[in-house]
């Protein structure tokens, strides 16, 4: 899943982020390089402030780099726009349309002028299914469990056919079982439709367990890639099968190191 | 709210009734249907109790004591029975017509209200436009709230000379002083409210590449929703006051103009049964915006 073709999909190319408030310039991103391959998973992990999110939102168009530039498919993007969909930490459902009126917003927007009303209709339908939401379609946000609003989530951004899709730790607000059941359809999901995926998580198990290669953040200030670990687990992978893998506990031991011991979060202590 | 309040009441009512004989069914099994009929009253009759009699017993209270202090000689006032008397045909049949000014006060009160209708939905209309561009562009505040600020403050009557100077009609005129009166706190809710929009909401629009029309259909409106209804509130009441006052002024068949032509021929008892009649038809107003904008924004709380 990870070899490199001549031309990269997505690259981020020696990107830095800074931002200036009150004549006060700080850094939150220095001399950020990566590519990323079609259909491959990659999580961004690293302590709270070191400016993962601010990563994804100059991926995602919806801050622009300082220095640097982000190009998918070599061109470069500079604004939003539903080739990146985002699934947002906290759903960002709008709370007066129905479960169905949210995911058909952005069939609407997306496919317009491609496809009949009808199949919009099915192609909404379809994307309810495949996060088993079907059921609640008439619902509105507040009426379903908050892993129930994440599915919708991400069924809007599957629905918009993107070309990366950006999960901003989408499961951070979720309790463990809840998570579990939704990390476990989103490797169903990937595995059945290769999306190139960018998840920002803080979660070390899920990074292992649904990534093709993880990029470890150093702390903020200024943050940088402090390394890029490639997973080597078969997929499909399983769950219980991982917990006693070797190359996975490995692999979660390399992460547990990074972040714990040479980049400790000094202010958490 | 004043609907949902009395569903959320009925509802805690027909629980708690509903308990009670839950826990007599453990005693004695049968009667337990049949006293859930006879409770099905209860709900009703508790809410009347409640929400009902406490205004009613007030007023009551009110009129006897207003009927104590006016009814002597000499007593500047009408009392409640001299009115009741005087004025019976005002009270008892608001929609009698006799010709040109001799009609009933609910005539008077839709005429009223027609102006109302088109100054109030004219300044609706303008002011979420003219609150969603101070809400949305930084220039368009920084130009247009300074302005906004210390025009809001000038009473709605000092406008009517202008009007009229502008209109030369008294029409035209009485409907240009609602406007002007309820518009100004439609604008500063609706860019407030504008204001409000979540940023997570204006990234989803950004990512779904949203123009400028579908965002203010999809995104905007429904999201300050409830700070608009706000706005429209203060301003129906705001309104109503206006139209009072501007048509004493500009005559015609108003109530207001009822209410200046009942004292330039000192008919007191009219004044007051006129005053009543104000009161509840702006009552009633306030609680029409309040009642549209809790069905309107009933999906638009956050969660």
């Amino acid at each position: 899943m990870t070899t490199a073709s001549d031309k990269p999909y997505l690259k981020l190319d020696h990107v830095g982020k800074s931002f200036t408030r009150a004549g006060v310039t700080s850094e939150v991103l220095k001399d950020v390089s990566l590519t990323i391959d079609r259909n491959e998973f990659v999580s961004i992990i690293g302590h709270s402030g070191c400016g993962k999110s601010t990563l994804l939102n100059l991926v995602a168009g919806l801050t622009q780099v300082s220095t640097g530039a982000v190009l998918l498919e070599e061109r470069e993007v500079n604004s939003p726009g539903p080739d990146r969909a985002v699934v947002f930490q906290n759903h960002s459902l709008l709370p007066w349309l129905s479960v169905y009126a949210n995911v058909r917003l952005g069939v609407d927007k997306v496919f317009g002028s491609k496809k009949t009303r009808a199949e919009r209709h099915d192609w909404t339908m379809h994307n309810l299914e495949l996060v088993q939401m079907a059921h609640a379609k008439d619902k509105r946000p507040s009426e379903i469990s908050g892993g129930m609003k994440q599915r919708v989530g991400i069924a809007r951004a599957l629905a918009m056919e993107p070309k990366v899709l950006l999960l901003d730790e989408p499961f951070g607000a979720l309790d463990a079982l809840t998570r579990a059941h939704l990390q476990d359809s989103l490797m169903q999901i990937h595995a059945s439709l290769g999306n190139t995926v960018i998840m920002i998580t803080h979660d070390v198990d899920e990074a292992v367990l649904l990534s093709d290669r993880i990029v470890m953040m150093t702390n903020g200030p200024s943050a940088r890639i402090g390394e890029v670990l490639t997973v080597e687990l078969p997929r499909p992978r399983k769950r219980l099968e991982m917990a006693a893998h070797p190359t996975y506990l490995k692999a979660r031991e390399s992460v547990l190191r990074f972040l714990y011991e040479r980049h400790r979060f000094v202010e958490a202590a | 709210m004043g609907l949902a309040l009395l569903k959320s009441e009925a509802s805690a009512q027909a629980a708690a009734a509903s308990a009670k004989p839950a826990a007599a069914a453990a005693v004695v099994a049968f009667a337990a249907p049949r006293r859930s009929v006879s409770n099905r009253f209860r709900p009703v009759l508790r809410w009347v109790g409640f929400n009902v009699v406490p205004p009613l017993v007030t007023l009551a209270v009110m009129l006897l004591v207003w009927q104590i202090l006016c009814d002597r000689p000499g007593a500047t006032l009408p009392a409640p029975s001299v009115i009741w008397k005087e004025a019976r045909d005002l009270i008892v049949s608001p929609f009698f017509d006799l010709g040109s000014q001799d009609i009933g006060l609910g005539w008077r009160v839709l005429v009223s209200l027609q102006r109302v209708a088109i100054g109030f939905g004219l300044a609706a209309v303008a002011g979420i436009l003219m609150g969603s561009l101070i809400g949305q562009s930084e220039w368009a505040m920084r130009g247009l709230d300074p302005i906004f600020q210390v025009l809001r403050t000038v009473p709605p009557l000092a406008w009517l000379p202008i009007a009229l100077a502008a209109f030369r009609d008294s029409q035209p005129s009485a409907i240009f002083v609602i406007f002007i009166t309820a518009i100004w706190p439609i604008i500063i809710n609706t860019a407030v409210g504008i204001r409000n929009i979540p940023q997570d909401y204006r990234n989803v629009a950004a990512v779904l590449r949203l123009n400028s029309f579908e965002f203010f259909w999809t995104i905007m409106l429904p999201s300050a929703a409830p700070y608009i209804f706000t706005g429209l509130r203060i301003g129906v009441g705001l309104s109503w006051l206006a139209i009072v006052a501007a048509e004493m002024l500009t005559g015609g068949v108003g109530i207001g103009f009822f209410i200046w032509d009942a004292w330039n021929s000192s008919r007191l008892p009219d004044i007051i049964v006129a005053l009543a009649y104000i009161g509840l038809v702006g009552f009633a107003l306030d609680r029409l915006v309040g009642a549209l904008g809790s069905l309107v924004t009933r999906g638009a709380s956050a969660s």
